[in-house]
């Protein structure tokens, strides 16, 4: 067990746990940031996505000993009030069927905006290649990316 | 009552009570407000709310409370069955706020998710529901204004006296209303009326699931809770032997556990308990014989389907005489693995057993399953078990066992403490209750004039229960048919899957009826409705479909995907009546630089009337992508009783980039709606096997297929 300062979602968070704890476990069993999901555990499905300096990590695999002074961002510090483009977009084109998925979805989407804000649609389907919908809402998360690119 | 439990030190569930007792999960957000509207939370809702009926109250300030009874998997009923309640009410849906209720056997009946039938059962009492509430409004209103009940007319949310150009708002009615005796028989309104439902209607729960808030079982937090996990047997072993002296070195671990073959880590954090469980160090034994591997299941469906002990489950004319005058005689075998379900949420359930009775929260898709089995275990009484259902990340028919249920109740009455016990994906892998392994064998008689007169079909499953759907499409169409069906009680634990056993025989028979077709030298669609003929004009036996709506699904797919006038490309029919619904699909594959592509797949729909058209598309979508994924990516082997594809990196779950274009219609019949959770998923993977044999002449019969012999010179899932 160690203590670790930690900067997520623009605020400071002290907590004391096992080095090799993920980020993933950190947010939602230590400071109940439950938005992030678990699913695979293995950095295979995209579930647990957040952005760490604004690129797209997949938190299951992420020790808290790797973050250092790394900001960390959740979905539920994405936006004050569910407003960030991404989100919108994702409620304009209705893209979700069970749901679990979807904020690892929309965190992936919201990283490659960030980084190119008109991607085509090959960029977007490579950018979301990686993570998993077992529901199959494929052409709405794609059409809600490409909403979002536009309307921001 | 009013509580508010602490989830943990930065966040909080509230938890407000019904006027039963019940608990709710509340969020302040849930539900369909206009930003102009003041922000109520749940409970202060509730607590002003005056109910009509189990399904809705009404608040003074105009708020409608709509309770939705079933869990919401994804299936979209938390959207859909309010907007039928709120069509009868006359609602402002902008006003209405929907909230899951908790099991109640007295309120509600059938609070379960399964089998695509939540629509057909509760529309007729849904709309009741709004229709005697609007009545009572309406009656109040008249008694206010002193007018006759018959010059009053409703309009969202309110009650309007022509006249006079008066208009009562329901909030404004709320109290005295409540108070009108509940009328007996109130009329319905004219499907052609409808203004909610047959509009596409945002799910409920978006800003929820789209801001991180705690919806799902996994989210569940209490005060004092532990967290659990359970090593299990694999299939056909017991235990014999634990050291668990490593495990409960690792910091955070309160206890370890044994109970039936099971060994459940308990701790603080769900990592520790984690690292915990790999420290565990077991022993199992064979509880009898051989363990079952996939070798072991080839060698027993080919036992099975040449002998002689299957079960007869339709019998029509004389196969006998049919195959030994046929002309042509074809012949095929299909086969599928076993599959795991693998909703992105893995299994979970809160559970804390008290001397006073049970509390169980998480996802279930049948919640009086939990409820039964917490009794017992627990050994209290039914009564002093409370379940609330939270949003399930997925079901696929898993989340039909109580299995995990049963689990976190052992472990929670074992170490006496609140417990939220997980199944890691590993867990959900190696755990079973899959879809069944099945093998069928097909065999057509064509007599010198290219005529259907010999259908037999005989399906071996492992665990599968009846393997075949035997009055379906063929039957009544064919004169000399045979159904037959063999179960083998396999060690590997099955439970329904997404469309239960047609998930794999719409398949098979659907690529079958390809094979007969080009035997017959005919247009595959041509000759399914020369079938369809036959079942309308002179039916053998028993006829269990709707020929007619077979038959239009069936013209309508093959208009809207230009069936036989597309060049360069070859296309692929599939049709399937499952559920009470029809889908015919046409699936297009393209060859590019030698390879088959899956370009696009157009689907039509008859479901009756589509209560929610945005709802209904993902439905038909989700359940395509879903049918086209396993039949062409997935697969799962056994050794030594365990399966090998342990996580999503050997067990491969479709991507978007391997989905193609998918175009949805729906007949618009106005029929009383029909499920819509299952039904798409059927009919696609033999539209796909059916193209790929045109635009390669490689008849797939085996799933996956992208692991098929036929398809080894082919890469196939990319797009173009």
């Amino acid at each position: 067990m160690a203590k670790y300062n930690l900067k997520i979602n623009g605020k400071s968070h002290q907590v004391d746990v096992d080095d090799d704890t993920p980020l993933l476990w950190v947010l939602r069993d230590h400071l109940g940031l439950v938005g992030t999901k678990y699913s695979c555990g293995i950095a295979q499905c995209g579930t647990c996505m957040v952005h760490v300096n604004d690129e797209a990590v997949k938190s299951c695999v992420f020790p808290v000993s790797a973050i250092g002074e790394d900001k960390i961002t959740t979905i539920e510090g994405l936006s004050a009030d569910g407003d960030h483009p991404v989100q919108k977009a994702w409620e304009e084109i209705d893209v979700a069927q069970c749901g679990y998925c979807q904020a690892g979805q929309i965190m992936t989407a919201a990283a490659l905006l960030k980084k190119s804000p008109n991607p085509s649609e090959e960029d977007v389907v490579e950018a979301m290649n990686g993570n998993i919908c077992r529901c199959g809402t494929y052409h709405r998360i794609k059409e809600a990316v490409m909403l979002a690119s536009k309307t921001k | 009552m009013t509580t508010q439990l602490k989830t943990n030190r930065r966040d909080f569930l509230k938890i407000a009570a019904t006027a039963s007792g019940g608990l709710l999960l509340g969020f302040h957000f849930t539900g369909c407000e206009s930003s102009q509207m003041k922000v109520i939370t749940d409970e202060e809702l509730l607590s002003q709310a005056i109910p009509y009926n189990n399904f809705l109250s009404i608040a003074p300030d105009g708020h409608v409370v709509i309770f939705s009874p079933n869990p919401e998997l994804g299936q979209n009923i938390k959207t859909s069955f309010p907007m039928i309640v709120a069509e009868e009410l006359d609602a402002d849906w902008s006003k209405v706020r929907v909230m899951q209720a908790f099991l109640d056997g007295e309120k509600y009946d059938r609070q379960v998710t399964g089998g695509s039938g939540a629509m057909p059962h509760s529309w007729e009492r849904l709309r009741k529901a709004g229709a005697t509430a609007r009545r009572m409004l309406m009656e109040a209103a008249a008694k206010r204004l002193d007018v006759g009940i018959n010059s009053l007319s409703t309009s969202n949310g309110e009650v309007i006296h022509k006249e006079s150009g008066k208009k009562l708002a329901y909030g404004e009615l709320a109290n005295e209303a409540a108070s009108i005796p509940v009328p007996e028989d109130v009329a319905l309104k004219n499907t052609k009326d409808f203004k909610i439902i047959g509009t596409p209607v945002k799910n409920v729960d978006n800003k929820a699931m789209f801001t991180g808030k705690p919806l799902f079982g996994l989210d569940i937090y209490r005060e004092g809770m532990r967290h659990a996990m359970v090593q299990r047997p694999p299939f056909g072993m017991k235990l014999k032997s634990v050291d668990d002296q490593e495990a409960k070195a690792v910091a955070g671990i309160t206890d370890v556990v044994t109970f039936n073959d099971n060994v459940a880590v308990v701790g603080n954090s769900t990592w520790q308990v984690m690292k915990a469980k790999r420290k565990l160090k077991i022993e199992y034994e064979p509880i009898n014989g051989e363990l079952e591997s996939t070798e072991f299941h080839n060698k027993k469906f080919d036992e099975l389907l040449n002998g002689s002990d299957a079960k007869v489950m339709r019998e029509d004319g004389n196969v006998q005489t049919a195959f030994r005058n046929a002309a042509k005689v074809i012949k095929s075998e299909y086969q599928c693995p076993f599959l795991s379900h693998s909703p992105m949420e893995p299994m979970n359930f809160f559970a804390h057993v008290r001397a006073d009775g049970v509390e169980l929260v998480g996802p279930t898709q049948t919640p009086d399953r939990a409820k039964a089995a917490a009794a017992e275990i627990a050994g209290v009484a039914p009564e002093l078990v409370t379940v609330e259902m939270t949003r399930l990340g997925g079901g696929f028919g898993r989340r039909l066992r109580a299995d995990f249920v049963e689990e976190a109740v052992h472990v929670s009455k074992l170490v006496n403490a609140p417990v939220k016990l997980i199944w890691s994906r590993e867990d959900d892998n190696t755990g079973g209750a899959y879809r069944p392994a099945v093998k069928y064998r097909f065999e057509a008689a064509l007599d010198a004039n290219n005529t259907l007169i010999g259908y037999k079909l005989k399906g071996v499953g492992m665990n599968a229960g009846n393997t075949t759907r035997e009055n379906n499409f063929p039957s009544g169409s064919v004169e000399n048919l045979l159904i037959e069906s063999i179960d083998y009680k396999s060690d590997i634990t099955t439970n329904a899957w997404r469309a239960p056993i047609t998930n794999f025989l719409a398949f098979a028979e659907q690529s079958f009826i390809d094979e007969v077709a080009e035997a017959a030298g005919k247009d595959p669609v041509q000759f399914r409705l020369e079938l369809l003929d036959r079942a309308k004009s002179n039916p053998v036996g028993s006829i269990h479909y709707d020929v007619d709506r077979m038959r239009i699904v069936v013209e309508m797919a093959a208009e809207k995907s230009g069936w036989g006038k597309k060049d360069g490309v070859a296309q692929g029919f599939s049709v399937y009546f499952s559920h009470r619904s029809y889908v015919a699909q046409v699936a297009q594959v393209r060859m590019h630089q030698g390879n088959p592509v899956l370009e696009k797949i157009y689907a039509v729909t008859d479901c009756g009337i589509v209560v929610n058209p945005t709802g209904a598309d993902q439905q038909v979508r989700g359940g395509m992508v879903d049918g086209m994924g396993h039949a062409m990516f997935t697969n799962m082997t056994f050794k030594q009783g365990m399966a090998e594809q342990k996580n999503f990196d050997s067990y491969r779950l479709i991507r978007m980039r391997e989905v193609p274009e998918i175009e949805t219609h729906f007949v618009d019949n106005g029929i009383d709606p029909t499920g819509l959770g299952e039904p798409a998923l059927p009919p696609t993977g033999g539209a796909i096997s059916n193209a790929i044999y045109w635009a390669t002449g490689k008849r797939l019969r085996n799933q996956p297929f992208i692991e098929q012999e036929e398809l080894k010179e082919f890469k196939l899932g990319q797009r173009a």
